[in-house]
C-alpha cells in the first residue's frame, strides 16, 4: 500500500470512527408543554443526555417502562438523564400516562 | 351519575343563558368557567376524603397528584377569569355536579379499608370519565373566549390522563 493510498485509508476509517463515535455527548432537548412531550421520538447514542424542560404549570414525570430511570419534572424546571445502554427506551409520564415518549439509543 | 350528569347539561344547554349573543341555547363562558372549576373542587375535596381514610400507598400518592394537579388548574382558571373580568357564575350543571358529589362524598364516607379505596378508585375513573366527556362534548366548544377554550383543552389532556392513571389504581385494587 502506497503512503497516498494509506492516508486516504487512515482518513476514511477516521471519517466512520467520528460517525459512529461522535467526539463529544450530545445534549437532546426535549420539551414538555401542554400535556406532551415534544419531540415525542428521539435518536441518540450511548453517552448522550436527554433534558426535558417542563413548560407546563404542571408537575410531570418522565418514567422509563422498564424501570432503569424515574425523572420528576417540576414545573417551569429542567431535569435530565444520561443514556447508558444502547436499546429503544418507551418512557410516560406517571401522574398522566396519556403522556408519552420514546428514545432510540444507538451504540 | 353520567345519565344524570348528561341530563344536567342538556337541561343547563335548554335553558340557554342570558346572552343574546349566545350561539343557540349554551352556557356562556361565565357559567363555563364555573362548571370547570367547581369540578376541579369537587375532586379535591374527594382527594381529602382519601387521604384522611386511606393507607393505601398507591392509592395516597394518587390523591395527592389529584390535589396538585386540580389545585394547579383552577389556580389558573382563576386567574384567567380575572384577567377576563369575567365573574364566574352559579348554575343548574354546577349546582348539579355539587349535589352529585356530596351524595358520593357521603356514601364513600361510609366505607374504610379496602372497600373504601376501591370505590374512591372507581369513582375517579368514573368521574373523570363523566368531566371529560362534558368538556369535549359542551364544554370546550361552547367557549367563546380562546384562552378560556385553550385553558379548557389543557384541562381536559390532563384529566384524560388522570382517568388513565385512576384506571391504573382501580386495575391494581383487585
Amino acid at each position: 500500500m502506497g503512503p497516498r493510498l494509506c492516508a486516504a485509508g487512515v482518513s476514511l476509517w477516521l471519517a466512520v470512527f467520528a460517525a459512529s463515535h461522535p467526539a463529544t455527548a450530545a445534549t437532546i432537548r426535549v420539551t414538555v408543554d401542554k400535556i406532551s412531550f415534544g419531540p415525542t421520538q428521539v435518536s441518540a447514542h450511548v453517552g448522550d443526555t436527554i433534558e426535558w424542560v417542563n413548560s407546563d404549570f404542571l408537575a410531570h414525570s418522565a418514567t422509563d417502562r422498564k424501570k432503569a430511570w424515574d425523572v420528576f419534572l417540576p414545573p417551569n424546571a429542567k431535569r435530565s438523564v444520561k443514556l447508558t445502554h444502547p436499546g429503544e427506551i418507551d418512557y410516560y409520564c406517571r401522574f398522566h400516562p396519556n403522556m408519552v415518549g420514546h428514545i432510540s439509543v444507538a451504540p | 351519575m353520567h345519565r344524570k350528569l348528561t341530563a344536567a347539561l342538556v337541561a343547563a344547554s335548554l335553558l340557554g343563558c342570558a346572552s343574546a349573543y349566545a350561539q343557540g341555547a349554551k352556557p356562556n363562558d361565565a357559567q363555563i368557567a364555573h362548571i370547570a372549576y367547581t369540578a376541579g373542587e369537587i375532586d379535591i375535596k374527594a382527594a381529602q376524603l382519601a387521604l384522611k381514610k386511606s393507607k393505601n400507598a398507591e392509592v395516597r400518592a394518587f390523591a395527592q397528584d389529584m390535589v396538585r394537579d386540580h389545585k394547579a388548574v383552577n389556580q389558573k382558571a382563576l386567574a384567567l377569569v380575572k384577567k377576563l373580568k369575567v365573574k364566574p357564575q352559579d348554575n343548574d350543571t354546577s349546582r348539579a355536579l355539587l349535589k352529585q358529589a356530596k351524595a358520593k362524598q357521603a356514601e364513600l364516607a361510609k366505607l374504610s379499608g379496602a372497600a373504601f379505596d376501591k370505590a374512591y378508585a372507581q369513582n375517579e375513573v368514573a368521574y373523570h370519565k363523566t368531566v371529560d366527556s362534558a368538556l369535549e362534548t359542551t364544554l370546550i366548544p361552547g367557549a367563546s373566549n380562546q384562552e378560556l377554550k385553550d385553558l379548557l383543552a389543557t384541562g381536559l389532556k390532563i384529566f384524560q390522563g388522570h382517568e388513565q392513571h385512576a384506571e391504573h389504581v382501580a386495575a391494581g385494587l383487585k
